[in-house]
């Protein structure tokens, strides 16, 4: 018996976390965030270390791993804020387009060349309208599609059918949200050509819950990275001639925060390995992670930022980034409500 | 990731499978006390197949099995599975039998390591005192040497089964002049010695289950003391370590949290069932998540135990904060969801599952204070876990020998 990650998975770990702690610096995060760069560097340098085809077969130019080694790296990336489509294109369109045959696209994005983004909002319960198909065209919208550069995109309707949309077709405007390392646009189709990648909504669900997992793992790693410059602000910061961190309030803050965050390392690992290896657990699993990861993520992404005092509030330490990429996660994908909801259906609690 | 424990643990399961079939009749019933004969039978019944003191070498009364973490898991999981009742495991089981097994001499690992593992020799802890709570080592009840004997001399207070118990291990200040943590002993007497009195103290529940112990000249025979003179904070502190992980475990929250579904879907309002209300439906789905956190984390801990390569320090440190929490937030959705119902307690002909609901909400605050409250959980995860500065110490103010004001000079401000 062994709970954890493997021997592989550390060594795996530890080279995109080095990776990511020099390439993805704050400056490098601030620029992209401003719009001033572009995250393609960013992207070519993770695809070019088998991430971006991190979950596709080998047979298409992947790395052909399983959902525990995504969620241990999506761990890392929201340790460092890392801009980039892993979320989108490496673990939710790549597992939607490989299991429904739709294969194509694989190759191109396992090596970071091709980008296929993802619009569920439909999918996961439209706030505005709904996309509508009739012979094999899309009109209607779609809102909060990641990410804004994207080459496609996999458009899920509300009843599951989930169609690829070439970028060049469509009429797209980016959507500015509190997290701009991370873009998101609004998709607008005319009778837009689409083409069915699958109707199976089994799939599209699990690919959701596979999504949400992600989202999970990477609110856990930017938790512990706000975690991590709380304590050490509060060892560096004097006040009343002592170090904050000497205060009993903020080291009960601080504590706070490693209690609620520590025991989520252990659920977000078995998040993932529960799509490889306990498929009966993955989909309730998976939305709980990703329902308790935003509730802890909340609580540390606020008291973190209270602990830095003023300057947490400024945009000069970045600790904003996380704050709000935390909140992003929260949101994206179904909030912390509408997911617990959806675990409630599955246990058979209540209706739809 | 490997979560199977191994083929060669399934014969073992369908083992304990096999004696829970058999023996599960033979468990004692809500009304056997702690000193019961139906008690004692069941003790001796599950040492005998190795399902309480395990690893207690068979010399002191216990099975002697080598260590095996996953078949006391096993064992775990199965009693829990079918609600076995897993024997007597008071303070002298739990907390005492270990330091007696690591500290005490061969004459008191013989004399007290089988009746006690037994249920039948009933121990009491007396560490707290009312001027020594969470600052422990400050404790003044003190023992003195005089010939062959120690002469003893304070009040203890929060004794757990005190009025129950045949012997206390107690912590008593030896050496007055040493440093605090440096002049406390470890002491074993029996509870019936010549000027001890015990004074229950009713709790919130209504129960007495504390007590003040008083003493007045106790004399306790010199050797019945574990370690040395001087020694008793580290075998102390050897003992709390047993004592925090075993509060408050997941899969027992998550048996309660099975039981407020099972209410919820019992219990209406105006016809509706409670489950069909989609607030409490948040709240119980919101403790449903952070108790999977706690479960998994308890495979990690569990995983540590077997892998030693894994750290899991802080992983370990926070459970008795966050489980005992976690189980007083459980059992007052229990009751909200009763509404007035919920309030019902004792003799009441509308109470719901004996009580429990509103007994467990409040001693599991209980267990939020003792054993190291929730603050000092907190200092200890900062300081140890964190790496954040130590409490300050203050040293006790000294009497400073009255000195006459002086008269300020002519002129000065
Ligand atoms: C149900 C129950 C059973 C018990 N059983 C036993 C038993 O069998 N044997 C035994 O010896 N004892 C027993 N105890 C006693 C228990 O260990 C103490 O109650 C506990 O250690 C707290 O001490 P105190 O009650 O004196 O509170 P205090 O230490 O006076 O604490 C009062 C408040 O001050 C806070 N506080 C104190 N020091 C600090 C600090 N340094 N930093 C921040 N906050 C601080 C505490 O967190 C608490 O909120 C039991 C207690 C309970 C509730």
């Amino acid at each position: 018996m062994e709970f954890g990650l493997s021997q592989d998975q550390l060594l795996l770990d530890d080279s995109v976390r080095k990776y990511l702690s020099s390439e993805v610096s704050i400056d490098a995060v601030r620029k992209i965030a401003s719009g001033e760069q572009s995250d393609s560097d960013i992207w070519r340098g993770l695809a070019d270390m088998g991430l971006a085809g991190i979950i596709i077969p080998e047979a298409h130019g992947g790395a052909e791993l399983g959902m525990l080694d995504a969620v241990a790296i999506a761990e890392a990336m929201g340790y460092a804020a890392c801009p980039g489509p892993f979320l989108s294109t490496a673990v939710m369109s790549a597992h939607l387009l490989n299991h429904s045959g739709a294969t194509d696209p694989l190759a191109g994005m396992a090596s970071g060349d091709y980008r296929v983004g993802i619009a569920f909002s439909d999918f996961v319960g439209s706030r505005k309208g709904a996309v509508t198909e009739s012979a094999s065209k899309l009109s209607g919208q779609s809102l909060y599609a990641l990410d804004a550069s994207a080459d496609a995109y996999l458009v899920a309707l509300a009843d599951g059918r989930t169609f690829m949309v070439e970028s060049e077709h469509l009429d797209r405007t980016l959507l500015t949200t509190i997290d701009t390392t991370r873009s998101v646009c609004e998709l607008n189709f005319d009778q837009t050509p689409a083409c069915l990648v699958t109707d199976d909504a089994q799939l599209v669900r699990d690919t959701l819950y596979r999504g949400r997992a992600i989202q999970a793992a990477d609110t856990l790693g930017a938790a512990q990275y706000m975690l991590d410059q709380a304590v050490a602000y509060s060892l560096d910061r004097k006040q009343f001639n002592r170090a904050i961190g000497s205060f009993q309030a903020v080291k009960h803050m601080c504590a706070e925060m490693a209690s609620q965050l520590e025991p989520c390392r252990a659920f977000v690992w078995y998040a993932g390995h529960a799509f490889d290896e306990a498929a009966e657990d993955a989909a309730a699993t998976a939305c709980h992670a990703k329902a308790h990861l935003s509730e802890v993520g909340q609580f540390v992404a606020k008291t973190s930022t209270e602990v830095h005092g003023g300057m947490g509030f400024t945009d000069l330490v970045g600790l904003h980034y996380w704050f709000k990429r935390i909140g992003f996660n929260r949101q994206l994908l179904g909030s912390p409500e509408a997911v617990r909801h959806e675990v409630a259906v599955m246990q058979g609690l209540c209706g739809d | 990731m490997d979560l199977s424990y191994g083929s060669e643990y399934d014969a073992f399961r369908e083992e304990v499978r096999s004696f829970i079939r058999e023996n599960k009749d033979k468990q004692p019933q809500a009304g056997d006390g702690i000193k019961s004969q139906a008690m004692r039978d069941w003790q001796a019944l599950l040492i005998e197949n190795g399902y309480h003191s395990r690893t207690i070498p068979r010399e002191y009364g216990g099975y002697g099995a080598e260590p095996d973490i996953i078949k006391s898991r096993i064992i775990a999981e199965e009693f829990g599975a079918e609600r076995m009742h897993r024997g007597f495991n008071g303070q002298g089981v739990t907390m005492l039998t270990p330091v007696l097994l690591e500290m005490g001499t061969e004459e008191q690992k013989k004399a007290f390591v089988e009746p006690t593992i037994r249920a039948e020799m009933i121990w009491c802890q007396g560490y707290s005192e009312p001027g020594a709570g969470s600052d422990l080592a400050s404790l003044t009840t003190k023992a003195e040497l005089d010939g062959d004997e120690w002469v003893i001399n304070g009040q203890k207070i929060w004794t757990s089964t005190a009025h129950h118990a045949d012997w206390i291990f107690c912590l008593v200040r030896t050496e007055p002049d040493a440093p605090k943590h440096l002049g406390i002993s470890f002491l074993l007497f029996r509870m019936d010695t010549p000027g001890i009195e015990i004074r229950p103290l009713v709790d919130m529940t209504g129960d007495a289950n504390f007590n003040e112990v008083f003493f007045t000249d106790v004399r306790v025979p010199k050797h019945q003391i574990v370690g040395e003179r001087g020694q008793g904070w580290q075998v102390a502190n050897a003992i709390l370590g047993h004592e925090r992980g075993s509060l408050a475990t997941p899969d027992a929250a998550m048996n309660r949290l099975n039981g407020v579904k099972r209410l919820m879907r019992e219990e209406s309002i105006n016809g509706a069932a409670i489950i069909d209300n989609p607030v409490f439906r948040d709240r119980l789905l919101k403790l449903e998540g952070r108790v999977l956190a706690m479960q998994y984390n308890d495979m990690r801990l569990l995983s540590a135990k077997i892998n030693r390569n894994q750290d899991v320090r802080l992983a370990g440190m926070i459970v008795k904060l966050i489980g005992t929490e976690l189980r007083h937030e459980i059992e007052c959705l229990g009751i909200d969801v009763m509404g007035e119902i919920g309030l019902s307690y004792g003799d009441n002909p509308h109470v719901r599952g004996r009580g429990s609901w509103q007994y467990q909400y409040m001693f599991y605050l209980g267990l939020i204070i003792g054993g190291g409250t929730s603050q000092i959980q907190k200092n200890i995860i900062s300081e140890r876990g964190l790496g954040m500065p130590k409490e300050p110490k203050v040293e006790p103010k000294k009497v400073e020998p009255k000195i006459a004001p002086k008269i300020p000079a002519a002129g000065a401000k």
